[in-house]
């Protein structure tokens, strides 16, 4: 425990990536490798879920420091962080911790799950009276969850493979999908010996740079596939020893939540690893990515479900064939192989986008004109791949690109503030916007990134400055604050009391210039829907 | 309380008011307690040069040493050292046998640069509460005093110069002192030149600085230790040392959040105001009938103490909704604008 926190100390004390790499890569060359397997778990921002229910660590913190609730709740609102309040909080003699991370986690953290509800306090109680004050807080961010250090998987990977002379795309293929944090998973993870792989085993996933083709010159659009990109759920399919797999991107297993997807796939032949998309789709066009949402928790799939949100998996790359790793062979090529699988299984491939009464190749301006079109077509813009380009690890620059729209803007007026969490904590940073309506102004939108540091610093200020109510940690703010916010996608809704939902809200810039009275109506919103929504929330 | 701050009809005098009046009680010299523009200013004698380096030598300042009394109006009027900077008081005031405080700002913690906190009981005190919320707890400072000792010695060893970010009036001189010369040379922001001299003056002892500007051309910076203001961090001053490690000196360092947005490499607790349990303590050992809390978490320490059964309450600033949480640190501090 004592050399991961104080691996964990020195990544937080410093903003320099190489710093941090080197402490890592210093760390897994001398960790036990029990320790070292649970290290790239939480470094990796992997955590345990539903460990132990807040509210009762919340309860231990309180009685435990004799506070009351009520400054308990200030308390944490003015950190914005509940392990750090707590932390804080709560008094320990213990002078120093003893036994590594994997003892720790293994012995101490993960019986908290299991532990009866009456002895959780005291169980709490064991553990902080046996650690010592610098692992204290490491301690208590394993309990609730998130390491959040500021360190990228990647980075981790990086320090990996440095430390043990490793190609790092070796490294992070192993270190995907289902990755159990032993030390024998260690051992098999730095070896150098090639191993066989798993068959549940999916690829990294390669990803694109977002670009502007009118100010970046990046060759001819002929060299390019440009297909539509749309917004779901990226995914890869695999079929190995006769079984099917499908990874998201975020790495989790989710076949039982697409058994509609999983009955075509079974035709594929095996050894076959798709990399595609699931998106909701109905006659011929994706659904909102609101309605996919709406299967994204479920754990069993009513046929009900099935038949209101159909899904589909649109394929857009082929990375085994034949059970042969294919990601080196140009797309064109694999495209060609991608077509001939899909032949044997009705799924849907993700064609080219088609540029009416084209004659000859296409040219940017013709794709240009087409991507400004991407809304009707329920699309985000145009991804544009290289046709000889391999089969990445991450995000690498110069062969995919992703060519999104300009977003849909509106003026809006900040209404309530709430106070940030982690890096943002004790500012105000978390908005809600609202429009104008007959009746004054109504909410319709929360968001909460898009402003500078200074700029936040500023509208913090301000908002202390202007609160005019408190509901708990929220604050309501006169009416002078204005920005424009961005937002890829508006639709009806019955479930938000404006009337509107918007995807993925975010502040453009803060329009100084305007007043309250500037900002825009849910008249002008409704405008927008008409010109641009997707069909109503089912 | 009147639009231009506390004041005392008795005396026929404000403390600390931020807008000009004739007469001004003042507790210390950091700008948000000593305003630009009354006619008459009243402090503790250590105060006036350094008001004076605020406010300009023309302003007409009368100190008053520690302990002294003076009958302004029908009240008898005292300062007692309050240990936040050097002249820093609490304001005393007898009024036919009432006697009221004001602390101004204060601390509890030892600090060899300004006599500590005097306690003393009161039937009304006036608590400041910066840091009023139980979260703030103050490690000893002198494990504090190690921490910086060994990350500059840790720099040292790779050949990387410190900078170190603190308060121009008050905390630079306690850390200086902490500090002492025999690990590098310590070099200074032009901005703490005169508060450092007005505490040479005042017979504190400090050891020997000299201004990063006065440093020979092409001189090697990396044994040294550079004090600076906060708000010079991320400007071009601090370019010129191309190998540094950065770290904040300030109680609200004791939040990670707050390190984090600064983009600090360190962050290492040192407050000159009193923690939560010193805020609490003080009361105690003040035992007034009544309390009335300003300057920081005032809702919250108030409600506080009256759970605690307490006859206490928020004494409402004027000018601002809710108190800028930030301004040990805020760019705008005292002196750090010189």
């Amino acid at each position: 425990m004592k050399e991961f926190s104080s691996l964990y100390k020195a990544i937080d004390e410093t903003t320099k990536t190489n710093s941090k790499l080197a402490a890592m890569q210093a760390y897994f060359q001398t960790a036990c490798h029990d320790d070292a397997a649970w290290a790239i778990f939480f470094l990796s921002g992997e955590r345990f879920k539903r460990l132990i229910n807040t509210r009762v660590l919340r309860e231990w913190a309180m009685q435990s420091s004799q506070t009351s609730s009520w400054l308990f709740e200030e308390s944490y609102s003015w950190v914005g962080d509940l392990a750090e309040t707590v932390f804080l909080l709560v008094p320990s003699r213990a002078t120093t911790t003893e036994g590594g991370l994997a003892f720790w986690v293994k012995e101490r953290i993960e019986p908290l799950r299991t532990v009866a509800p009456d002895r959780v306090h005291d169980e709490l109680m064991t553990c902080w009276q046996s650690i010592g004050p610098s692992e204290r807080f490491l301690f208590l961010k394993l309990v609730t969850g998130g390491l959040r250090v500021g360190v990228s998987k990647r980075l981790v990977i990086r320090a990996i493979a440095n430390a043990f002379q490793l190609p790092t795309e070796l490294v992070a293929h192993r270190l995907t999908g289902t990755w159990l944090p032993t030390g024998e998973s260690f051992r098999a993870l730095i070896s150098n010996q090639i191993e066989s792989q798993l068959p549940s085993q999916p690829y990294p996933f390669c990803l694109a740079n977002p670009i502007d083709v009118e100010s970046h010159g990046i060759g001819e659009a002929n060299d390019f596939l440009a297909e539509w990109k749309w917004d779901g759920i990226r995914s890869q399919l695999i079929k190995r020893g006769d079984q099917l797999y499908v990874w998201t991107r975020g790495e989790e297993r989710v076949e039982d939540r697409y058994p509609d997807i999983c009955q075509i796939a079974r035709q594929l032949p095996d050894g076959t690893v798709l990399d595609g998309e699931i998106l909701a789709w109905r006659n011929d066009k994706p659904l909102p990515f609101t309605d996919l949402q709406k299967r994204l928790g479920r754990k069993t799939v009513s046929p009900k479900l099935m038949r209101d949100i159909p899904v589909v998996f649109m394929a857009y790359d082929l990375l085994e064939y034949r059970g042969r790793d294919i990601r080196s062979e140009p797309l064109s090529l694999r495209r060609k192989w991608l077509a001939e699988v899909l032949n044997q299984a009705e799924i849907r491939l993700s064609e080219p986008v088609a540029i009416p009464e084209q004659s000859d190749a296409p040219n940017w301006e013709q794709l240009a004109r087409l991507r400004e079109t991407s809304r009707s077509h329920g699309a985000e813009g145009l991804m544009l791949k290289k046709w000889d380009s391999p089969y990445q690890v991450g995000r690498v620059r110069g062969a995919w690109w992703k060519w999104k729209i300009e977003p849909l803007t509106i003026d809006a007026v900040l209404v309530y503030a709430q106070k940030g969490h982690g890096k943002r904590s004790s500012l105000f940073t978390d908005y809600t916007f609202a429009l104008w309506d007959r009746d004054g102004l109504v909410p319709f939108a929360k968001a909460y990134s898009g402003l500078s540091d200074s700029e936040i610093r500023e509208v913090d200020a301000i908002i202390k400055a202007n609160v005019k109510e408190k509901f708990g940690p929220v604050r309501g703010v006169a009416p002078i604050l204005v920005m424009e916010l961005a937002f890829e996608n508006i639709q009806l809704s019955s479930r938000h009391k404006s009337g509107f939902a918007v995807r993925f809200p975010r502040i453009l810039r803060w329009r100084k210039d305007k007043l309250a009275r500037d900002a825009n109506s849910l008249d002008d919103l409704r405008v927008l829907v008409q010109a641009h929504g997707m069909p109503s929330q089912s | 309380m009147r639009p231009a701050g506390l004041f005392c009809p008795q005396g026929d005098f404000y403390i600390d008011p931020w807008r000009p009046v004739t007469r001004a009680v003042i507790t210390h010299a950091h700008s948000d307690h000593a305003r630009w523009g009354s006619k008459q200013y009243l402090c503790a004698t250590d105060s006036v040069s350094l008001l004076r380096d605020r406010l300009g030598t023309d302003i007409a300042v009368t100190g008053l040493n520690y302990g002294e009394s003076i009958l302004v109006g029908s009240v008898r009027l005292s300062f007692h050292p309050a240990g936040h900077i050097l002249g820093s008081s609490q304001i005393r005031i007898e009024n036919a046998g009432h006697v009221s405080i004001v602390t101004g700002d204060y601390k509890r913690e030892p600090d060899t640069t300004c006599p500590g906190f005097e306690p003393l009981s009161a039937h009304c005190l006036v608590t400041e509460s910066t840091f009023g919320l139980p979260v703030f707890k103050w490690p000893d400072t002198t494990l504090t005093a190690q921490d910086i000792r060994s990350w500059w010695l840790d720099n040292q060893a790779l050949g990387v110069t410190s900078i170190l970010y603190g308060y121009a009036l008050g905390k630079s001189q306690r850390v200086l002192n902490m500090l002492q010369d025999d690990i590098g040379p310590i070099f200074i922001h032009g901005a703490l030149h005169k508060p450092i001299d007005a505490y040479r003056l005042a017979g504190v002892r400090l050891p020997e600085t000299k201004l990063v500007s006065q440093a020979p051309k092409d001189f090697d910076f990396s044994r040294a230790m550079i004090l600076a203001v906060p708000s010079a961090h991320g400007t071009s001053w601090i370019n010129r040392f191309r190998n540094r490690s950065t770290a904040m000196v300030s109680g609200w360092m004791q939040i990670r959040g707050n390190r984090r947005r600064r983009a600090m490499d360190r962050g290492f607790v040192l407050s000159d105001h009193a923690d939560w349990d010193s805020l609490i303590r003080t009361v105690r050992e003040v035992a007034p009938e009544e309390v009335w809390v300003t300057h920081g978490f005032a809702d919250i320490f108030s409600r506080h103490l009256r759970d605690l059964g307490w006859n206490a309450l928020p004494l409402k600033t004027e000018f601002i909704g809710e108190v800028n949480e930030d301004k040990e640190s805020a760019p705008t501090a005292a002196g750090e604008t010189e």
